[in-house]
């Protein structure tokens, strides 16, 4: 089957780059409006090019759906060829949509946003970068052209987050961000090396990172999957704020508003979960990775969900809702679900970006007011943003017929076939989100005022360039899961559909590596089973499947009322809870279990002590140059002043030296010969 | 216009030299005329290496090669040539050229002329150092190289300039020394000439090969410098002019990374093969270590200056792994760090000429009054940290990938791991660099006068923020054109080994030549 | 009258005597003009015994030699002298063991 060839895919990529240099050489002497418009219309024209490409795709026959574009041979050198070359399969079509749709909302946002900041052009330079940054991670057909989107988007993250640099905490935040994510690169690095020397001088002159070369190679890259396969996650758990690398995304909200609803909800924090799902050929042949992804995710989706029960900030509530709901994709990719994980992907996309973007309007309207105690009854005032926030807040808790609904199920479903702690993992995660996103609307929206008496009379609701993007991204997440509606609901499952070419291989070579059947067997189980669509799963599994969904709407409702009921009649409840366990728990999650502290105490401090005293002044200066070389030197001198004693300046002991010598000469010269 | 043609190599590395003597006939104190005079001589050289590129041909051995007998006694020749390893270094130093003088604009204000004509005889001696394919000439060149150095940093240095000066000439002129030994020995073993061909040709026994290959080794390995022989790097650069600095980094370190592979590795294949893991070793102690302790220092110029012991680590590890990626990886981590910190000095030195300072505690948040500074910064330090896109990037990767899979090299697993983490450190120490001294609020108040860059700077630095780019995005050419010589190299270096039992090459035994000499030199 | 008796032995003797003299003078006095003086009386000696060996053997090679270091020792003792006399105004002194610059 040959790909089809289409040359407008770097286009895509290339728009917004060519946004992001105009503006960055130009910076700070064009016009507002230029700058709005040049940022903007870059990025509609990637969506319009992506949904192109889109249609392109579906036209054709499911087998066959493949777009791919080489522009240039990238990195040459002996038998390795890295190209620079886009592909478009139903994944990356799916991430392209969404990536570019949701972009251009935030770019219509931050003009309103970010009016009459001094750094406007700057800020959407960046944002431009970013965009195509993430373009070439989701559009790229080889891992180290991924890096390079993988390592870009990374740097706009650092330089976006400290965007207000003259606040020392916000670029110390951005440095923190960029250095833990260089820690998973470092993984994700040793992971691409391990392929490459695997499938060295195996592959015939093809680009060995090249996706479709792995995935035609799985065979020989199967005796080192676990290896690789934790090493690309390890980057993954950087990319995407896992544990143990979840430490950043919290600090990372110094960043303004739309940026923590593109960057750090929507999109960036994705890519890990689109590189596992995209390198689901690999992990599907190593149950051992996979269990660590599992694992990770629904550890990461625990603990980052009791945190965010406990914030006062603002965006860190939805900080740490994002980690966890980023735990939920990766439980979904490390049981095999990985469609599931895309879906959630999408989904949660539209409803945290309408978070990020609503609690932005609601920071705007109180004069970069975050914290939630300050906030309350802002209702009546902002009724556009409670609205659409209160749409985002039921999609995130799962309730029907909400976008989260469709994905999480689809999720706890899987994970229910694959292991049940897991799953009971996840169902509490459920029951704890809807609860602390109710805390957060309770006390932001609902209740009296503790607006300050300053600005309580000047709080509106935000100007249009803000709240249409609000409206649509509301109207997204009650229908966004829609075209995942499950066959148990009597849906066809669209989404599910259009992706299982792309994880055709992982049906594959899940089979192999359980070893159910011979592979030619499970093989042709697999098309089957992609023919027939998931039929055949839905009766087998229908009840069971509308039983959990029921369940977990349940316990989402049943969250929501605690919450509501909690934090607007019965406060006193919230103050018990707060001192059970004699406030030890309280303290605890408060701290964020000082992960951060842990990390300061164990590997900062050390480091620097090592670095500082032990190598520098220890090694470098005391022994190196101290005593090697200097001493060198010193001895050299040292020598140099005993043999200066003879050269005492008299000129007669020179004389009697002299005489001596002579007298010394003549006598040996008189004995021997 | 013939005669050019035909020296081309002659006239590209003596018109520095030629320039000195206009520089001598202008009165005294006609500063800015004196500049104005190095500057165009060296643009005019760029301008002739030009041609070289034009004109070279990859993979066909060396090239624009000229020969004349110099002391027919001891066939001594006065022959050059240049080939896929050579040819970007020349191109690296005469781009390097004019910005650097250009960068001495406002920095240098005492001795000028004196200054310019150092600058000039330094161009001279390192082309040739380059080009030169006789060992007695090479030699030559590489020892003029050191004088005006030693003046550079002797004379328009900093505070402790004599110690960084007298560090940094006997040092580097303890390694040379052994070198000297070692050519004249081989010499002496049969070689017939010092013709580069003869040398590589020449018969030793593995005991021979051992000993002479340390003495090679160990001169260059100074001026790499490798880990534990960098200590007088720190000094001289921060004690260094701007202009030294960036000449001292961008292309007198890699006077030793070329002289390991273009003598001390094919010169002794299987001695360096049988070093191989002491070398890597001290690569990666270097890439780490270099980095752990720019992290902890409180001189912006002496930060750069640890960050190129560590980036030079990855050359090494490169070389000594003697795969075509490593090779051509590191080949690549050597111009690209030419370029990138060649910049970052650049950059250090603008701000000392305006708060004659490098202190990083001196500065903070001058991002706000200087923003143009800071972007372009910004620019150099990710280049340096290695940025996929950028020139750092291309060159480390290659490097890793092909220290991988090495099949040489024992324990490559564990260098490459060792060495990636250099990714880790590397934005580490720069970035939180660029935070102490970028980032935050500007209280200082000395720091709130701060001019942004003028023109002039702007124009310096944006030729070599287009290479670092045009590098990172697009390798291509670069790789192309040095890959035949390296796989040539490669070869000699497996048959070598082969000859001598494969993998056995740990022990010492005798070496065939790989190649005839005719054969390379057509 | 003691011409036939004195033979080469009592010249060299001599010269032995005059140049054991000269450098006991040069390592024993302090006092510069003295030790110039002493120089001057070695190389008196040395002279000699060039010249005896020179009639001794018949050859005239050592005359011309002999009158060689005459203009040498002239010069040098006119540069000798030159440069005490210059010391002496310095340093009111023609003591060598007080002259120790070069040590310092």
């Amino acid at each position: 089957m040959h790909p089809i060839t289409v040359e407008y895919l770097r286009w895509i990529v290339l728009l917004p780059l060519g946004g992001a240099a105009f503006l960055g050489i130009t910076n700070r002497r064009l016009p507002t409006v230029v700058v709005s418009l040049v940022a903007s219309l870059t990025v509609l024209g990637s969506f319009l090019l992506s949904a192109q490409a889109f249609f392109a795709l579906r036209a054709l026959p499911t087998a066959g759906r493949l777009l791919t574009d080489r522009v240039y041979s990238w990195m040459p050198v002996g038998d390795l060829r890295i190209d620079v070359s886009f592909m478009v399969d139903p994944l990356t079509a799916v991430m392209i949509l969404f990536v570019t749709g949701v972009a251009f909302l935030i770019h219509i946002y931050s003009i309103g946003y970010m009016k009459g900041d001094r750094g406007y052009q700057r800020y959407f330079a960046y944002l431009n970068l970013f965009v195509g940054m993430m373009l070439i991670l989701v559009l790229s057909d080889n891992l180290p052209l991924l890096f390079v989107g993988w390592e870009g988007v990374g740097l706009c993250s650092y330089l976006l987050i400290g965007f207000w640099f003259e606040d020392l905490a916000n670029s110390a935040a951005g440095k923190k961000a960029f250095l833990v994510n260089r820690i998973g690169d470092f993984g994700f690095l040793l992971g691409m090396l391990l392929i490459a020397r695997t499938l060295a001088g195996k592959v015939g002159g093809e680009n060995l990172f090249s996706f479709a070369v792995m995935a035609q190679h799985t065979s020989l890259l199967a005796p080192v999957a676990t290896a690789i396969g934790l090493l690309l996650f390890m980057g993954a758990t950087g990319k995407s704020a896992q544990i143990p690398l979840f430490v950043w995304l919290p600090d990372a909200m110094a960043g303004p508003t739309p940026v923590s609803a593109l960057i750090h909800a929507a999109t960036m924090v994705t890519a890990g979960v689109y590189m596992v799902a995209r390198m689901n050929f690999l992990y599907v042949l190593t149950p051992t990775a996979m269990a660590v992804v599992a694992v990770i995710g629904a550890l990461t989706a625990l603990v980052a969900a009791t945190i965010a029960v406990t914030q006062d900030d603002i965006k860190k509530v939805l900080a740490y809702s994002t980690v966890s709901q980023l735990g939920y994709m990766f439980l979904a990719c490390g049981v095999g679900a990985f469609g599931a994980g895309i879906f959630h992907v999408m989904t949660h996309a539209f409803f945290k970006a309408l978070l990020f973007m609503g609690a932005g309007s609601v920071i705007h309207a109180l004069h970069h007011q975050q914290d939630m105690r300050y906030m309350g009854g802002l209702r009546s005032k902002m009724p556009v943003t409670f609205v659409t926030m209160f749409a985002a807040m039921l999609a995130i808790s799962g309730v029907f017929p909400f976008a989260g609904f469709f994905s999480k199920d689809e999720i706890l479903y899987n994970t229910f076939l694959d292991s049940k702690v897991l799953w009971a993992i996840g169902y509490a995660v459920a029951g704890l989100t809807a609860f602390y996103m109710t805390r957060l609307l309770a006390l932001t929206f609902f209740g009296k005022s503790r607006v300050d008496e300053e600005h309580v009379h000047e709080v509106h609701e935000s100007p249009l360039s803000m709240t249409i993007p609000l409206m649509v991204l509301g109207v997204l997440s009650l229908i966004g899961g829609w075209i995942g509606w499950p066959h148990f609901l009597g849906g066809s499952n669209r989404f599910e559909t259009w992706l299982a070419p792309v994880f055709r291989h992982g049906m594959e070579g899940e089979a192999m590596a359980h070893g159910a059947e011979n592979a030619v067997h499970a093989s042709a189980a697999a098309h089957a089973a992609l023919a027939h669509g998931a039929e055949t799963a839905v009766h087998a599994g229908g009840s069971t499947e509308l039983a959990l969904a029921v369940a977990s709407l349940a316990l989402a409702l049943l969250g929501i009322a605690v919450g509501f009921v909690v934090y607007l009649r019965r406060l006193d409840v919230a103050e018990a809870a707060r001192r059970a366990a004699g406030g030890r728990l309280y303290w605890l999650l408060k701290g964020k279990y000082f992960v951060d502290e842990i990390y300061e105490a164990l590997i900062v401090r050390p480091g620097y002590w090592l670095s500082d005293i032990v190598f520098f002044r220890f090694t470098d200066a005391g022994l190196i140059d101290g005593v090697l070389v200097n001493g060198t030197a010193r001895s050299l001198g040292i020598l140099g002043s005993v043999l200066r004693l003879l050269q005492n300046g008299m000129l007669r002991w020179y004389a009697y030296s002299f005489t001596l010598g002579v007298l010394v000469i003549l006598f040996y010269l008189v004995r021997h010969l | 216009m013939e005669t050019i043609a035909n020296h081309l190599l002659s006239w590209v590395i003596f018109l520095p030299l030629a320039g000195i003597v206009p520089l001598l006939a202008l009165p005294r104190g006609a500063d800015r005329s004196a500049k104005s005079v190095a500057a165009v001589i060296l643009l005019l050289d760029f301008l002739l290496s030009l041609k070289l590129l034009a004109g070279f041909v990859p993979g066909g051995g060396f090239q624009f090669v000229e020969d004349h007998l110099w002391v027919e006694r001891f066939g001594i020749h006065y022959s050059l040539g240049i080939d896929g390893i050579s040819l970007w270094l020349v191109m690296l130093t005469t781009f390097l050229g004019p910005i650097l003088i250009i960068s001495t604009w406002n920095a240098i204000t005492t001795r000028v002329r004196e200054f310019m004509v150092s600058m000039l005889f330094l161009q001279t001696a390192m082309l040739g150092t380059f080009c030169a394919t006789d060992m007695v000439l090479f030699y030559v060149f590489w020892e003029a190289m050191l004088i005006p150095m030693a003046l550079i940093i002797g004379i328009w240095g900093g505070k402790r300039k004599l110690y960084a000066a007298v560090k940094f000439f006997l040092y580097t002129f303890a390694g040379s020394a052994l070198m000297l030994v070692a050519i004249l020995y081989m010499y002496s073993q049969g070689a017939g000439s010092f013709s580069w061909f003869a040398f590589r040709d020449l018969h030793l026994t593995g005991t021979q090969a051992a000993w002479l290959f340390g003495a090679f080794t160990l001169a260059f390995a100074i001026k790499v410098p490798i880990f534990p022989l960098h200590t007088w790097l720190p000094d001289a650069h921060v004690e260094a002019p701007t202009a030294g600095s960036v000449v001292l980094a961008g292309v007198l370190l890699k006077m030793g990374t070329y002289g390991l592979i273009r003598f001390a590795i094919p010169f002794f294949p299987s001695a360096a093969a049988q070093f191989a893991p002491l070398l890597s070793t001290l690569a990666v102690i270097g890439i780490i270590y270099g980095a752990l302790v720019a992290m902890v220092q409180k001189d912006v110029k002496k930060l750069v200056a640890y960050s190129s012991v560590s980036h030079l680590g990855f050359v090494v590890l490169g070389l000594f792994a003697m795969s075509t990626e490593s090779m051509a990886g590191a080949m690549f981590v050597m111009l690209s760090h030419g370029l990138s910190t060649g910049s970052l000095f650049l950059l250090v030195g603008f701000i000392y000429e305006r708060r004659h300072t490098r202190l990083i505690s001196d500065f903070g948040g001058i991002a706000r009054v200087m923003p143009l500074y800071a972007a372009a910064f910004m620019f150099a330090t990710l280049a340096s940290v290695g940025l996929p896109g950028l020139s750092g990037f291309v060159g480390e990767f290659l490097v890793l990938l092909g220290t991988f899979k090495s099949v040489t090299l024992h324990h490559a697993t564990l260098f490459t791991v060792l060495a990636a983490t250099g990714v880790i450190f590397g934005a580490l120490y720069m970035l939180w660099m660029y935070q102490r001294v970028f980032l935050g609020d500007c209280e200082n108040p000395k720091n709130q006068g701060l001019k942004d860059l003028g023109l002039r700077e702007v124009l310096i630095l944006v030729p070599i923020f287009f290479f670092i780019l045009w590098m990172g995005v697009q390798p291509k050419p670069w790789l192309k054109s040095m890959e035949p010589a390296l796989e040539a190299l490669i070869e000699q270096q497996q048959q070598a080994l082969s000859a001598s039992g494969g993998s056995e090459a740990l022990r010492w035994v005798e070496i065939t030549p790989a190649t005839s000499l005719e054969e390379v030199q057509r | 009258m003691f011409d036939a008796s004195v033979g080469l032995n009592h010249y060299l003797l001599l010269s032995v005597l005059l140049f054991v003299i000269g450098v006991a003078g040069v390592i024993f006095r302090r006092n510069a003009i003295i030790m110039f003086m002493s120089i001057e009386l070695m190389l008196t000696s040395v002279n000699l015994t060039i010249l005896a060996y020179s009639r001794y053997l018949g050859d005239h090679t050592g005359h011309v030699l002999v009158l060689f270091v005459f203009a040498v020792a002239a010069a040098e003792a006119a540069v000798g002298l030159a440069i005490l006399v210059e010391l002496f105004r310095k340093r009111d002194t023609v003591d060598v063991d007080r002259f120790r610059q070069l040590m310092e």
